[in-house]
């Protein structure tokens, strides 16, 4: 991986270095990255890294009321409400079934800016461990973020022992010009399903830096959909593990992209043992200046025979100004494996619409009818209907 | 199955000799001294008689190579390459000016003999049977023996046609205002580390310029062979061709076997005008190496078309087995509207070679369209890249493309990798990828063991199957030469 030779002094830098009380080394020797820093040639950080970001003040319990209240959220299971980077126990409530501790403070991975940079600065975090062979249900976990150029740094353990199971539905939202940055550290044991929905629904002025390491253990499923529906700039990072025979990961998203906004979806999904499986579908629809980022990168070990790995990532673009980077990258040193990736990038089909307005469907509501289909096959791996109709309300399309 | 049999006979020879086509020519040779400063640029240009236009276009290179770094983001690995140590030009002592053919160093057509080039050229080359060259097969050789063209053959049917081929080195001298318009124009001296060191102390190549309305005669084509101990080789390739007018061009080579590694640095500008097409063949088999992958050839290539003319054509087609790093992306600019960008490729990586190779269609105009067709081999403890961009600028309304990148693994200490990068700036463009990652299938190989054919040549058999869209779109009797090369390439990787 390559990091940036000279660090580049930025304000925001500066700030959050000084923020960091001592846990920012690797962030200073890292630097905000530049375009020409590989891993982000496609999302520019120049924005984020001139603004001073604040510590997040306290939030009401009354505005986090607030905002909860516009957002769609399931009523069953446990509940966990984050606002501007700390736990809300008035609002939180969590199963017998799950136990809960201290979250602890990281390491930096692999030189990930999202995890060097929640390193540096963790505030607060949810540490929970589902016991072997109990199904813990759904656990909505929603994080809020309200104000002006403040920005929060979540740390969140999530531990599923063997033949655990359970459904994470992760809500980002909030108001004003913030940054977000969550990270997640989820372990999946042996036959363990870990099914993790997230809602990517931040202000249209806020970045969000999320990232995701998961590792999964032998015939154990890590499930995950993201809907990367909000904030200015937002990268969704996933690094998934494959530690043991049989592990299964999927990693689909969807992006809506309107504006002159960015959304990424960069993913890295490691094979290290022999006989895993691992799927993704990402879809992306961009309208107006949007801007669609999707890297992919299938890594397959020596030792990671039998490997069964497949990517698809599609990109509609509605506008003559949009536009869509996309890099799926595989890097493979076993031989006995069946790994592919296909990508393909367009406009509407005009044929398509032309049946659909020959049948009397108006124009606006035709596309609409195939914009939805065309998003259809990634959400198909959430199975929960609840969470299903929630998300599909919640598209922008 | 002749061809076969036939690459079973080569596999078996190969068995006996490590690389048969390693041996090395002993012809006196001029070479200028190791390093490489102002003065090496300065004595490679007064040795070519060059004008003054051309020294200064050389030290400005030189100028801007000094302030680049080398690029480091391909995916291989070697020792630090120290540029003062390598002689920057060789060429072969000459008896002055041979007006005919038989006066050519008998040497050096033993040389062309052991290559195995066509070489019912060879005949010619010796001036044995000069007289009825119309009757033989339709292939102009302009022959890279190390740094300076020797002879070319087929000059005056391609005269009376109208074509230029000649050595870059003469058309500087004698076709001054096309090389000064086009020299750099599609690759810039400045355009990379490699380009640069190019445009500042390359030593020869070919120029080939074929006029409005002119379909090439014959097929155009050179042998590039690195003799001297330490030479760098440097090659230029200039090729235009005017409006409606076609040229179809051969490039292959082979390399003598040697302990130090080498670097070959080439810049290759094609340029394409109105419904002109440019068809871009290479074989490339350079020594790569021993089976520890000590002494071979580090190729650098820049290679690059503009099709800049409506409806124009460029077609790259390439065989690559041989070098111990390959760095080569033969790209396409599509700038003229509805102009056609292909790319076809074959790499075959064995024992320790390293290959990161691709290209890249950059689509500027409307309704253009291009297809890649990449199909990468990694056996033995090879690593093997494909590294491909697709970019589809504002204007490129309507425009296509389609990518297909397979790769397959041939045992398991090698590595296949795929770095594609799809950018799109038009809605209205269409962009397909796909890339897959397999081994042979067993039941492909039992099919034909059962078939009572030996492991190695089912292989063979099936790897020349996985290659054949590619191995189609090369002229015929390269066609034949590559089906073998890739059988040689990929001994010993099975059992």
């Amino acid at each position: 991986m390559s990091i940036a030779t000279t660090v580049q002094a930025s304000l925001g830098l500066e700030a959050f270095v000084a923020r960091s009380a001592g846990h920012g080394t690797a962030l200073s020797a890292m630097g905000i990255p530049t375009r020409r820093v590989e891993e982000w040639r496609y999302t520019p950080l120049r924005a984020f890294a001139d603004t001073v970001w604040a510590e997040s003040p306290a939030l009401s319990d009354a505005h986090a009321q607030t905002l909860l209240a516009g957002l769609p959220l399931p009523e069953a299971g446990s509940h966990v409400v984050f606002a501007n980077g700390r736990k809300v126990e008035a609002l939180s409530s969590l199963s017998d079934s799950i136990s809960q501790s201290a979250v602890e403070t990281a390491e930096p991975f692999e030189d990930r800016f999202s995890a060097v940079l929640n390193a540096a600065l963790m505030q607060d975090g949810l540490s929970v461990r589902v016991p072997a062979g109990t199904d813990a249900g759904l656990l909505t976990l929603v994080s809020l973020t309200a104000g002006e150029n403040i920005s929060t740094h979540l740390r969140h353990q999530i531990v599923l022992e063997e033949g655990a199971s359970l459904t994470l539905f992760d809500v980002n939202a909030g108001e004003g010009r913030y940054v977000t940055n969550p990270r997640f550290d989820i372990v999946v044991g042996k036959s363990a399903r870990l099914t993790h929905v997230k809602l990517q629904q931040e202000s249209l002025t806020a970045g969000h830096l999320a990232i995701v390491a998961a590792s999964v253990d032998a015939n154990g499923n890590y499930d995950s959909f993201t809907l990367n529906n909000g904030s200015e700039l937002a990268r969704h990072e996933v690094v998934a593990t494959l530690t043991a025979a049989h592990a299964q990961v999927h990693v689909n998203g969807i992006q809506i992209v309107d504006g002159s906004r960015l959304n990424d979806l960069t993913s890295m999904i490691h094979h290290a043992a022999p006989d895993c499986g691992s799927r993704q579908t990402v879809k992306t629809v961009l309208s107006e200046n949007g801007q669609g980022v999707f890297q992919g990168k299938i890594l397959v070990d020596r030792i990671a025979q039998k490997t069964d790995g497949y990517q698809m990532n599609q990109a509609l673009l509605l506008s003559e100004k949009a536009q869509i980077n996309s890099k799926p990258e595989l890097e493979i040193y076993a031989d006995d494996v069946k790994c592919s990736h296909g990508a393909t990038v367009g406009a509407l089909d005009d044929e398509q619409l032309f049946y659909l307005r020959s049948r009397g469907i108006p124009e606006a509501e035709a596309r609409d009818i195939l914009v939805r289909a065309f998003l259809l096959d990634a959400l198909d791996l959430v199975t929960d209907e609840t969470l299903r109709a929630l998300l599909q309300g919640s598209i922008r399309a | 199955m002749p061809a076969v049999t036939e690459t079973r006979e080569t596999v078996e020879k190969l068995a006996k000799s490590s690389y048969e086509w390693g041996f090395e020519t002993d012809i006196e040779m001029d070479i200028a001294p190791k390093g490489l400063n102002e003065e090496t640029v300065r004595l490679i240009s007064a040795r070519k008689e060059e004008p003054e236009w051309m020294l200064e276009w050389r030290l400005k290179a030189f100028r801007m190579w000094l302030e680049m770094k080398e690029p480091e983001w391909a995916k291989v690995s070697h020792p630090p390459i120290d540029y003062q140590d390598a002689h920057y030009f060789a060429q072969p002592k000459k008896k002055p000016g041979p007006k005919s053919l038989d006066e050519v160093d008998p040497e050096l057509l033993k040389t062309y003999a052991k290559l195995g080039i066509p070489l019912h050229e060879q005949a010619l080359l010796a001036g044995v049977e000069g007289a009825d060259e119309q009757k033989r097969m339709p292939v102009a050789v302009d022959a890279v023996f190390d740094s300076v063209s020797v002879a070319t053959t087929f000059r005056k049917t391609l005269e009376e046609a109208g074509v230029i081929f000649c050595p870059i080195s003469e058309a500087i001298r004698e076709h001054s205002d096309l090389v000064k318009q086009y020299l750099g124009s599609v690759v810039p001296a400045g355009d990379n580390f490699f380009a640069a060191l190019n445009s500042a102390v390359f030593t020869d190549g070919s120029f080939v310029y074929v006029p409005k309305g002119v379909r090439c005669p014959m097929e155009l084509s050179t042998y590039f062979r690195i003799n001297a101990r330490n030479t760098g080789q440097f090659e230029r390739t200039l090729i235009i061709v005017e409006e409606r007018a076609s040229v179809s061009y051969l490039e292959g080579c082979t390399a003598p076997q040697r302990d130090e590694n080498q670097l070959h640095a080439a810049v290759v500008e094609l340029i394409a005008m109105d419904d002109a097409s440019i068809k871009y063949s290479t074989v490339q088999n350079w020594y790569p190496g021993d089976d520890e992958g000590r002494g071979g050839i580090y190729n650098f290539v820049t290679k690059r078309g503009a099709c800049r003319g409506a409806r124009s054509k460029i077609s790259w087609t390439q065989v690559e087995t041989g070098s111990s790093i390959t760095w080569k992306y033969p790209s396409c600019v599509l700038a003229g509207e509805g102009s056609v960008g292909e790319f076809y490729s074959v790499a075959v990586t064995n024992n320790h070679q390293q290959a990161d190779t691709g290209t890249k269609m950059i689509h500027l105009a409307p309704n253009t369209r291009s297809t890649i067709i990449a199909k990468t081999i990694s056996a033995g403890k090879s690593d093997s890249t494909y590294r491909g961009l697709v970019r589809m600028q504002p204007k490129a309304r309507n425009a296509r493309n389609f990518t297909q990148c397979d790769s397959l693994l041939i045992g398991d200490q090698c590595g296949a990798h795929t770095v594609p990068y799809i950018e799109s700036r038009n809605m209205t463009a269409r962009i397909e990828h796909e890339a897959t990652t397999s081994k042979i299938s067993e039941d492909q190989l039992f099919y034909c063991r059962s078939r009572g054919l030996s492991e190695e040549d089912a292989v063979g058999l099936i790897v020349n199957g996985f290659c054949r869209e590619v191995l189609k779109e090369l002229p015929m009797e390269f066609a034949v030469e590559a089906q073998k090369l890739l059988q040689i390439s990929l001994e010993g990787s099975v059992g």
